[in-house]
Formats: C-alpha cells, sequence, structure tokens
C-alpha cells in the first residue's frame, strides 16, 4: 500500500482521490490551505450574492472523506522535495509520499500596473478572494473590473446584485471576443448594460490610483480618463499557482509540464487541472486548460493511472458552458470568433435578441464541427455523438429537436432556425418529430 | 460613506430600492391584513366591506408589488440576498413567522373560539368577519374552516401572482403555477361552497335534521384525504338528498386512488398532483416558495424521511382497514381494539391536524415549506413508489455539464441532492422529487431537464461521463 498524496483540494485534485479510492486501498492525503473540504469554486460567486451559503457549495457531505478513508489535510506546502520524496510545510514540519499529484489550481494575473496592490484591489479564483471581496466591497460607491472575460462579468453581476455600480473595463472592442464570434458576443454586450453595467468596451487600464492611505480611490485608463472608485477587481485570466515549486527537480514552463497521462519529468509525481501544462497540446486545445470540467476529466484519467491502470488523458469533443447574468451559454466542439477558411456559418438570432444558435461545419463534407447556443439548452449527448458519427449540418438541423433541452412548454424556435437556413443555403430541410428511440440511441 | 457624492455615470439606478409603486402595494396588502387583526379584535368595521377590501387588498397589493419588484428587472432566476433575509435563512423574522403561523393552526385546530367561532350563537371578531361570504355562498354563518379556506386560497392566489412574475421567463412554472391557483380557487374552493350553497353536503332538512357531511374537494384523495372511508362519511356520500353529486364523489373518490392516480403517475411522475393541483402542495409552492432551501438535504434526513412516510402509510391503511371493517360489519372493533379511539383518533390527532397542519405549514420557515409533503403524506408516499419503481417520468442530467455549484440542491425542496446525481451524469429518479422544476430553472449551466420517455434505463449511472473518451467502454 503506497501513499499517495495530493495538494489541492479543487475538483482535479478531488476527482481524481475519488476515482483512486474506488480501485485502490492506498492511504489518500488531500493537503489543502483554502478550506478543510473540497467546495464547488464555480459557485463562489453565488455564495456572494446570496444564493447559497458555503455550506450548500460542498459537492459532498463531510462524513464523506472519512467513510472513504481520504485524509484531509488543512495546511501551506513551501516546498517540494522531489528527491527524497517528501513535502515541506509552512510550520516546519514535513510529510513523505510515495506518489504525488500536484493540483494547485490557478491564481489571478496581474500585469505589473501601478497600484496593482492596494488595498480594495483583488482577483477573484479562491476562497480566500471571496472573503476579501467581502471586506473589500464594505460601504463602495462604485467598483470598476478590469477584464472581459468569465469571472469579469461573473464579479460585475455580484457586484450588481449587492446594488454597487460598476464600471467594465473591457480592452477588447467586444466582450470575450476571443472566444465568442460577433453575434453572441454583441448580445452580451447588449445584456450586460441592460443590466446598467457601465460597459467600456476598447478600454485599457493604466494605472490604478492611492488616496494617499493605501487604498484605491479610482483608475485611469489609457485614453487618460479618470475613474473614481473604492473597488477594483483585477480579472484578465489566472496562470498556474505553481510558484512554489521554484527551485524544485519539477520541470515546470508557465505550468508544470506533463505528457498525456499527466505525468511530470519525475517518476512519481503527477500533475492535474489548471495548474498542468502539456507538453504537446492535445488536438486543438490549449496547453494549459483551466476549466472545471477538463480539472474532473484529468481527475478521472489520473485516478486510474494512479491504480496501475495507466490512462492517458484523452478528453473528447471539446464542451463548455456559462451563464453570463441571465443568459445561459452552451458549446459543443469548435466554434471560433472567426470561422476557419474551410468552415462554413450559420446564425440565428430570435428576435428578442436573448436568444441564438451557430452551426459552423466543414465546406467540404458539410460535417458538424461546432455549435454555441446561448439562452436555450441542447443535449450534450445529442451532439457528442453526432461528432462521433461524423452527421452533417443538415441532418442536424433535421433533428434539432432530439436535442432540444429546454424545460417542458417552452417556445420551440426549431422552425424558425431551419427556415432561416433554408432561404440562407437554398436548401429543402424538413424538421423532424423528436424521437426518443433516436433519443435513447443518442445516450446509450 | 457622504449622501452628496455624486454619480459618475448615467447608469446608477440603485433597483435594489423599494420604490413608491412597490411601496403602495406593500401598504395596500398590509392594510389588508391590518382589516382581518383589527377584525379579530373585535373592532367594529362593517363586515362585507371590511372583507372585500381585507382580501381584496391582499391580494392586489401583492400583485401590485410583485409586478413592480419583478418586471423592473430583467427576466431570470431572482435568488439575490435569499440567504440574507431574515425572513428566508431562520433569522428573527423567520422565527417570528413560524410561531405565529404555528399558534394560527393550533388556534384553528383546538381552539377556534378564540377566533370567535362560536358554534350555538353569533359569531364574533374574526370568524365574524367571514359571515357575509359564507352567508352569500350557503346561507350559514361561517366557521373557523370557512375563515381558514378562504385565507388559504387567497394566499395561493396573492402569492402565486407573485411567483408568476418571479418567473416570467420560465413556461413550466407559469402553466404549473396557472393550474395550482386554479385548482385551488375553483376545485378546492368555489365548487365545494358552491355545491354547499345548493344543498349537495352539508345540509340540513325542512324538518331540522342534519344530513351529514362529506368532503367536495374532488381532487382531495384518500390515503390524503384520511377520513374518505369513516362511517359518517360513506354514509353521507349515500345520502338521498345529496343525489347524483354524492355518489359521484364516492366513485371519484375511488378512482382517483384506484385508477387515475397510478396511470397519471405512470405517464408524468408524481408531480401532476404534488405540484400541479395539490392544495398542500400548492400553498409550499406560492406560500412557501421563500422557504423552499431550508429543506435538510443529509443522507441523514433522506433515511428519517423513508422510515416517516412510509411509517404514516402503514398508519393509514391498517386505520383505513379497521373503518371499512367496521363499516362493513357494523361494528366499532376490530380484534377487540376501539376503532376510534385506537386508529381513528390518534391518526386525526398526530398526522391529520399536528403533522399536516401545525408542523407542515407552521414550521415553513424553519424546515422548509415541504415537511408534510417530504415526511409525511401517504399520497405522495403512494405516488412515490410508483414513480420510483414504474414510471416514465425522470430529470435528465445533461451529459458532462454539471459544475456541482449546488443551486439544484439548495432549491430542491424535497431536500433531493440533486446534485449528487448530476455531477455523475446519472439522471434523477426519487421518489421523493415531487416535479416543481426549480432545479432545472436554477441550473446556471442548462443540466436538468424534467421529462417523460421510456423507462428502460431510466436511471442507469453511466460508466464514464459523455465527453471524456479516457476510458472506452468495451461494448
Amino acid at each position: 500500500m503506497s501513499h499517495v498524496v495530493i495538494i489541492g483540494n479543487g475538483i482535479a485534485g478531488i476527482t481524481t482521490a475519488r476515482h483512486l479510492r474506488k480501485l485502490s486501498d492506498d492511504k489518500i492525503t488531500i493537503i489543502s490551505a483554502e478550506t478543510d473540504h473540497f467546495f464547488s469554486r464555480t459557485a463562489l460567486m453565488y455564495i456572494y450574492m446570496g444564493h447559497m451559503k458555503y455550506e450548500h457549495t460542498k459537492p459532498f457531505e463531510d462524513w464523506f472523506w472519512e467513510k472513504n478513508k481520504i485524509e484531509l489535510k488543512r495546511a501551506w506546502v513551501t516546498s517540494v522535495d522531489s528527491t527524497s520524496s517528501r513535502l515541506e510545510f509552512e510550520d516546519g514540519t514535513s510529510m513523505n509520499y510515495d506518489k504525488l499529484v500536484l493540483a494547485t489550481g490557478s491564481k489571478p494575473n496581474k500585469f505589473g500596473w501601478k497600484g496593482q496592490d492596494l488595498k480594495g484591489v483583488q482577483g477573484l479564483y479562491s476562497y480566500q478572494d471571496l472573503e476579501m471581496m467581502e471586506e473589500n466591497t464594505k460601504d463602495v460607491q462604485r467598483a470598476v473590473i478590469v477584464g472581459g472575460g468569465l469571472i469579469g462579468i461573473e464579479m460585475a453581476e455580484m457586484l450588481m446584485s449587492r446594488n454597487i455600480p460598476v464600471t467594465f473595463l473591457v480592452r477588447e472592442a467586444s466582450f470575450w471576443d476571443n472566444v465568442l464570434p460577433n453575434g453572441e458576443s454583441e448580445m452580451i454586450n447588449r445584456h450586460i448594460r441592460e443590466h446598467h453595467v457601465d460597459l467600456r468596451l476598447s478600454t485599457e487600464l493604466e494605472e490604478i490610483l492611492d488616496d494617499g492611505t493605501g487604498k484605491v480611490k479610482g483608475v485611469k485608463t489609457k485614453a487618460g480618463e479618470l475613474i473614481e472608485c473604492q473597488f477594483v477587481g483585477l480579472t484578465v485570466g489566472v496562470s498556474p499557482n505553481v510558484d512554489f515549486l521554484k527551485g524544485s527537480e519539477i520541470e515546470m514552463n508557465r505550468g508544470i509540464l506533463v505528457d498525456q497521462n499527466l505525468r511530470t519529468n519525475i517518476e512519481n509525481v503527477f500533475a492535474a487541472g489548471d495548474c498542468a501544462e502539456f507538453r504537446e497540446p492535445i488536438g486543438e486545445r490549449k496547453s494549459v486548460e483551466q476549466v472545471w470540467y477538463t480539472g474532473r476529466m484529468m481527475g478521472e484519467a489520473l485516478g486510474r493511472t494512479l491504480a496501475g491502470k495507466t490512462t492517458a488523458y484523452t478528453p473528447g469533443y471539446w464542451f463548455n458552458s456559462a451563464k453570463f447574468f441571465d443568459i445561459e451559454y452552451q458549446t459543443y466542439g469548435w466554434v471560433w470568433p472567426e470561422k476557419k477558411d474551410s468552415e462554413s456559418d450559420f446564425y440565428w438570432e430570435h428576435e428578442g435578441g436573448k436568444i441564438c444558435l451557430r452551426l459552423r461545419w466543414d465546406s467540404q463534407s458539410g460535417k458538424l464541427t461546432g455549435v454555441n447556443n446561448l439562452g436555450f439548452r441542447l443535449r450534450h449527448h445529442a451532439f457528442d455523438k453526432w461528432f462521433s458519427q461524423g452527421r452533417t449540418v443538415d441532418y442536424v438541423l433535421e433533428h434539432l429537436r432530439d436535442a432540444n433541452f429546454d424545460p417542458e412548454f417552452y417556445k420551440q424556435h426549431e422552425p424558425q432556425i431551419i427556415d432561416r437556413f433554408n432561404a440562407e443555403n437554398g436548401t429543402q430541410l424538413k424538421l423532424k418529430k423528436k424521437s426518443w428511440q433516436r433519443i435513447l440511441d443518442l445516450v446509450s | 460613506m457622504s449622501g452628496t457624492e455624486p454619480s459618475l455615470s448615467i447608469s446608477n439606478p440603485h433597483p435594489h430600492k423599494t420604490d413608491a409603486v412597490q411601496k403602495a402595494g406593500l401598504a395596500l396588502a398590509g392594510l389588508g391584513l391590518l382589516t382581518l387583526f383589527l377584525a379579530w379584535g373585535n373592532i367594529p368595521i362593517p363586515k362585507t366591506l371590511g372583507l372585500i377590501f381585507a382580501l381584496a387588498g391582499i391580494v392586489i397589493g401583492t400583485a401590485i408589488y410583485s409586478w413592480r419588484l419583478y418586471m423592473k428587472e430583467p427576466e431570470g432566476i431572482k435568488n439575490n440576498g435569499v440567504m440574507f433575509k431574515s425572513l428566508s435563512s431562520r433569522g428573527v423574522m423567520g422565527w417570528v413567522a413560524g410561531v405565529i403561523l404555528t399558534a394560527f393552526y393550533v388556534i384553528i385546530y383546538w381552539y377556534p373560539e378564540y377566533l370567535g367561532y362560536k358554534p350555538n350563537g353569533t359569531n364574533e371578531g374574526f370568524v365574524a368577519l367571514f359571515d357575509p361570504l359564507s352567508q352569500f355562498f350557503k346561507g350559514k354563518p361561517a366557521t373557523q374552516w370557512f375563515l381558514y379556506g378562504t385565507l388559504y386560497t387567497v394566499s395561493i392566489l396573492a402569492l402565486g401572482i407573485k411567483f408568476l412574475f418571479k418567473y416570467r421567463h420560465n413556461a413550466y412554472q407559469i402553466k404549473r403555477t396557472l393550474v395550482v391557483i386554479a385548482a385551488q380557487l375553483f376545485l378546492a374552493y368555489l365548487i365545494p361552497e358552491i355545491l354547499a350553497g345548493l344543498n349537495y353536503n352539508d345540509a340540513t332538512n325542512v324538518q331540522g335534521e342534519y344530513l351529514g357531511y362529506y368532503d367536495t374537494d374532488i381532487k382531495n384523495t384518500w390515503p390524503l384525504d384520511y377520513d374518505f372511508f369513516y362511517e359518517y362519511h360513506m354514509d353521507a356520500m349515500q345520502q338521498e338528498a345529496y343525489q347524483p353529486v354524492g355518489v359521484l364523489y364516492l366513485i371519484v373518490g375511488i378512482a382517483m386512488f384506484l385508477v387515475i392516480t397510478p396511470v397519471l403517475t405512470y405517464y408524468v411522475g408524481k408531480r401532476w398532483y404534488c405540484s400541479w393541483v395539490c392544495g398542500c402542495g400548492g400553498l409550499a409552492e406560492t406560500a412557501g416558495d421563500p422557504f423552499r432551501h431550508l429543506s435538510s438535504k443529509k443522507l441523514s434526513a433522506w433515511k428519517l424521511e423513508r422510515w416517516l412516510i412510509h411509517g404514516v402509510m402503514v398508519f393509514i391503511f391498517v386505520m383505513t382497514a379497521a373503518t371499512v371493517y367496521g363499516y362493513f360489519w357494523n361494528t366499532g372493533e376490530v380484534f377487540g381494539l376501539n376503532i376510534y379511539s385506537t386508529f381513528q383518533q390518534p391518526y386525526g390527532f398526530l398526522i391529520g391536524a399536528t403533522f399536516s397542519g401545525v408542523i407542515g405549514v407552521g414550521f415553513y420557515p424553519m424546515l422548509g415549506s415541504r415537511v408534510w409533503c417530504r415526511f409525511g403524506c401517504p399520497m405522495a408516499g403512494y405516488m412515490g413508489l410508483i414513480q420510483r419503481f414504474k414510471s416514465r417520468f425522470r430529470i435528465t442530467t445533461n451529459g458532462g455539464q454539471c459544475i456541482s455549484c449546488g443551486n439544484c440542491s439548495t432549491y430542491c425542496e424535497q431536500g433531493i441532492d440533486v446534485r449528487w446525481y448530476a455531477q455523475r451524469g446519472q439522471n434523477i429518479v426519487r421518489a421523493s422529487c415531487v416535479g416543481c422544476g426549480i432545479c432545472s430553472a436554477v441550473c446556471p449551466r442548462g443540466v436538468l431537464k424534467l421529462e417523460n420517455g421510456p423507462d428502460q434505463n431510466r436511471m442507469e449511472a453511466p460508466a464514464i461521463i459523455v465527453g471524456n473518451d479516457s476510458i472506452q467502454l468495451i461494448k
């Protein structure tokens, strides 16, 4: 029986532990400095908004860990000695391991702006960040958020829920337009403004201003505009949380370098989740994947590897989701902000301006390559199976009702969608009735 | 911070402030409530006018308030601050509301005289305020139960309207809520009162002989309606003067249990009853909505639930078997046990009044809105068995899209740990699910869908979650 030590109790580390436990009797220890128990990082915003308490964000009850013989240790690891397989803790103690899993997640980026360390300036990633945000946003007259991505818009929603006016500085010409194509991005711009957020596109931060006591009193944009504020959210992406490994034998670039089996250069050291960087990116994926789902899937594979069933991390078709204020977003396959030359594109938007569908397909073969849906829901199983079967855009549109995942009685948009497609492409596609038989085949 | 701080932007609407329209709505509803309390305190107010003002004030005032509250914001989930508000997070306001509700139920059941109910004289106070309406329907003075039924219906109507504004983006919630309001207003309230007015179920003949009473809320089915087979009830349904309505209710009542319930539950799950037509469910989904997250999600609560709800089910089956035996064999005893004092009276006191009424509603602000439905209701228990073992209903999990955030579990009024299934890519098939659809509504990633479909593999746990090809299944 070997001792597997996992640093980090986020989704990657926890999933690794759970899957290892299913297959082995190894001693498992999970170390975290953040919280005693696993919680859902993606739910931090809901704690601030009062939808949930911290307790509600824990996916497993506290007895779960002992029952499954997973030891939890609250401590801060200061260094890893991979030669003697030992961890050093902040309090001077140490722990030996037989196998080590690094699942330490990310930390918010700071790009060296003047004033970025003032009181009232912060990012949002950890539970401690949330506590700090609670403290920093007391009696705030205005907040400025820098960075137009997923955490930025979540932070805007959080602050608006507390009735704190928000100015949202986005460097790009449109919200998240390095990921979303124009139609979707424009839709979210409108929705952000509908929520009375002061959205400033194509606006960059120059510096953060000190009120003389070490607290933020405002920001200056590159255009020279001064915006008075008492809180600044820095949400310009995250990077692997690996500083404590500097000086160790473990090879790193931006993150901890791993192969597809999630092995580092040291034989008994592995990495998973946000902090891992693939030496060879998988397919069109990034070499550092900072998504809940990829963290989970790496954990699912690594748990098996640690149990002796070496399992390469082999993610299937890309999928992701988010929610921008009230508009839900799902994506399956690849939808690049600009379509590739080899691809064709179709975009339909509901007249209300809050629901849309985008399809991309290979122009030659007609095979679907990606879908974005905002404001309505689509079945994951349907698209995963259709991609693997090489279904064409025509087939997908004709069977779109099988994929609809909106609640019962919702207005169905498929007829409108297919009419638009036919009109634009000169096709005669006919919508098929929803078939449970086909849906069961998709799920199987 | 100084109050003179100038706004830096055109967009500083402070949308959460209660504005003049909302305040007007609140004031109107408040005056309506005040009228009820004044009447209770025997303050002489004109009864007919007072009652109309009170009830209309509560309904219209609540409608104005909630219309303004929700319509001035974009449509979407409105759970901001639920965990901070005193009323909805077991704070002081929650405890105050809980004590008032509980006390009200205790008074209604056991001390109706404190409401001014005088069975052998002229009503006073609270009950007297309802005399004109009762007279209007059936030419009799009000009872505490008439007062209760009217207030119950008004609560579902007023807070149902609030719920409709809150979930105006959600077609499932709109349809469900309109049906549950209509079911209460017509099936549970207006039709029974009209039938009573037509002397079909609660009449005295010209000789002054009382002909008996039976319940004319057609959807209030045995075993929820525990006294359906009681002798007085069976006799009243067969009372000649009440025909053909009485026998119709007898036949429909038995068919509801034997045929309609199992068939509908097979096709759509128990939701057709629990969150679409039932009166207890109707109150839970409307007045109880602010408290839905207070249900316990612990595994231990689920274990307790299974013992309790099935225990109550066994209790009522035994009690009813004894009752039916006594009825047909015309005896008051079974195995030497007195049917009334051994079976009927304990059930009526412990389950009928204390559990479903006092605890079921009185404890809303402490234990959530579905304590009775989850831990006690034998009708729910009966349908739960069908839903769990032979039904087309399930909550489908959308592949690998769950982010384990916990909104679904938090807002499940039945205390189901929805996330536990969703995060492993498994559909949710649980006996206790009443199909309210809120888990699906609050999910920020579009993961949950209530639907009816073929029941093959309905609850199978996938070996791997879709989207990860690391593990290949050999087929």
